[in-house]
């Protein structure tokens, strides 16, 4: 069912912030990184915050995924409100996929042990079953198993951290620029990876990106950060016909859609 | 468009000697810029980026060019010293890199940065070089000149870094630039602007530009001509307005794998890689 902006989001979401603020530093030199954030994201559903670096995007996620504690507003998964410290069964139920895949997998851990190391933490039973199983999710033979992380490509760094994820059988995943580091090929392999992952589990997405047309292949609803703030939300549906309400969520779509000599004469900077 | 050449590449050759092989970054391309914009377009290891660097001579042992023909204006860059290239890089031909961040000198205000670049190829007296830096900064859309002059690197954003390097390496007024993804770490606001000044150079002063870039879409509504690099060959060349009707199955391939806002897919085509692709006769992009 494709959602629209006019419907409302059935009773009790997964995912809900509500007035989150985050400042880091204090006193002149605070940063408002982001200001006053609530959305609701619906159990199956995926939600994208699109911006520009400096927007608060990945800092909103971060506060969502327990890495940064220093957060205020309110914070809920299924109802349940968030403190600033999460315990196991929090990073059972939530994952998260970083940006980049160089640097987000021990570089002299292999395979294994970065795939048995979560499920070990959580005590889960068969973790070796558990991981070849996953890794065949993901689209990676077994012979992955025993290889270090500079043995793979870009995209199969990438397939070991969501099979990382997947380890715990979570119910979100959150996704901070899942392909912003890929080739555009290998960004569409692990976009169709996401998007039946997703259908085959039930989870929920939240995936932060800079580029709209991911967002728009991704998402059933984005919100447009600027600034720390949500410009304004839209269903995927009015993105793609262009029914921006703000200037610079318009300012935004153009600027995705290529260059354009009069549209970057016309760019008003929004800071 | 279909002028006298500014660069003529003919058979270029990168080779890297390693302990074990020989790894071939680029294998016998040829091409020619003229006063257009003229985009590289290919995935990460295409040899997009060994090609723009062989052009300046800026490959370094155990890598090694070669070329039947690397002709800038008459001069052979494949045979001139170092002294001759000194002359030439930063002043006639300017490159613009990816990330300002490991560009700029992180110790060295901007402002003498830009000044020592200019003063390198001018004999212009400390005050006229100060006037031409800050009238650049404001040519890139700086707003506050100034200040930026007196600021280290470290005290910019990525977008106004990218800005300065592209003010730096205008002041000496080149004929021909070659930008490496440019404006990869813009957001693409600012990129539209950055483009903006690249597209002014180019129509307005006729310089040449060599743009590298992963972002066909980009390359598609920015640039004049394409060519579509695979495994260090040209796979297509063509009009950058037809790049759409493009025939070569990788490009093809490429363009189907991006996601649109304006078409929405169940899933994204996936790149089928044929291995005959590699040994296909590269394509030449001279222009005729």
């Amino acid at each position: 069912m494709p959602a629209s902006a006019e419907a409302p989001v059935p009773a009790g979401p997964k995912v809900e912030a509500a007035q989150l603020d985050v400042v880091f530093g204090r006193g002149a030199a605070a940063v408002h990184a982001v200001r006053d954030v609530s959305f609701q994201v619906a159990q199956g559903e995926t939600f994208g915050l699109v911006g520009e670096s400096g927007s608060g995007k990945s800092t909103v996620l971060r506060a969502l995924s327990g890495l940064n504690p220093d957060w205020t507003g309110r914070l809920e998964v299924d109802g349940r409100a968030l403190g600033p410290k999460r315990g196991k069964a929090f990073f059972k139920q939530v994952q998260m996929v970083f940006q980049d895949p160089y640097g987000s997998i021990h570089p002299r851990h292999t395979v294994d042990r970065v795939l048995s190391e979560p499920a070990d933490i959580h005590g889960l039973p068969d973790v070796e079953g558990r991981m070849l199983r996953t890794l065949a999710e993901v689209g990676l033979g077994p012979e992955f198993r025993f290889r270090y992380p500079h043995q793979l490509s870009g995209g199969q760094r990438q397939r070991v951290a969501i099979a990382r994820c997947l380890m715990l059988e979570p119910e979100i995943l959150l996704l901070d620029e899942p392909t912003s580091a890929l080739d555009v090929s290998v960004q569409a392999e692990i976009l169709n990876l996401l998007k039946r992952l997703k259908a085959e589990h039930a989870l929920t997405f939240i995936l932060v990106s800079h580029d709209l047309a991911v967002i728009a292949h991704m998402c059933e609803r984005l919100a447009v950060m600027n600034n720390g703030r949500i410009v304004e939300e839209l269903s995927v549906d009015q993105l793609r016909r262009h029914e921006t309400r703000q200037a610079y969520s318009r300012q935004l779509l153009r600027a995705s859609e290529g260059y354009d000599r009069d549209a970057a004469r016309e760019q008003i900077t929004y800071d | 468009m279909a002028e006298t050449p500014l660069l003529s590449v003919e058979d270029l050759h990168v080779r890297f000697h390693t302990r074990t092989r020989v790894v071939e970054a680029v294998r016998g391309i040829s091409f020619q810029v003229g006063r257009e914009k003229v985009g590289i377009v290919g995935e990460s290891g295409s040899g997009k980026t060994m090609t723009g660097r062989a052009v300046l001579r800026l490959v370094r042992p155990p890598g090694e060019v070669t070329a039947r023909r690397l002709d800038f204006l008459g001069t052979d860059l494949l045979t001139a010293d170092e002294k001759a290239l000194r002359a030439i890089r930063g002043d006639r031909i300017s490159m613009v890199m990816q990330d300002p961040k490991f560009s700029l000198n992180p110790v060295m205000k901007v402002g003498r940065q830009i000044a020592e670049a200019y003063r390198v190829h001018s004999r212009a007296s400390a005050a006229e070089t100060r006037d031409k830096a800050l009238k650049m900064l404001e040519a890139v859309r700086i707003r506050d000149p100034e200040r930026v002059y007196e600021a280290y690197p470290h005290e910019v954003s990525g977008g106004m870094g990218q800005r300065i390097m592209i003010a730096m390496m205008m002041i000496p007024d080149p004929e021909l630039m070659i930008a490496d993804e440019p404006t990869s770490a813009l957001d693409v606001t600012v990129q539209m602007q950055v483009l903006a000044i690249l597209d002014d150079l180019v129509t307005q002063r006729g310089m040449g530009l060599m743009f590298i870039s992963h972002d066909l879409n980009l390359v598609a509504s920015f640039c004049d001509r394409v060519i579509i690099m695979y495994a260090g060959r040209i796979v297509e060349t063509c009009r950058a307005s037809e790049l759409a009707q493009a025939q070569h199955p990788y490009t093809r391939g490429l363009l189907a794998s991006l996601p649109r806002v304006d078409e929405p897919r169940d899933a994204l085509a996936v790149l089928q890689r044929e291995a005959g692709w590699r040994d296909e006769e590269s394509v030449d992009a001279r222009l005729r």
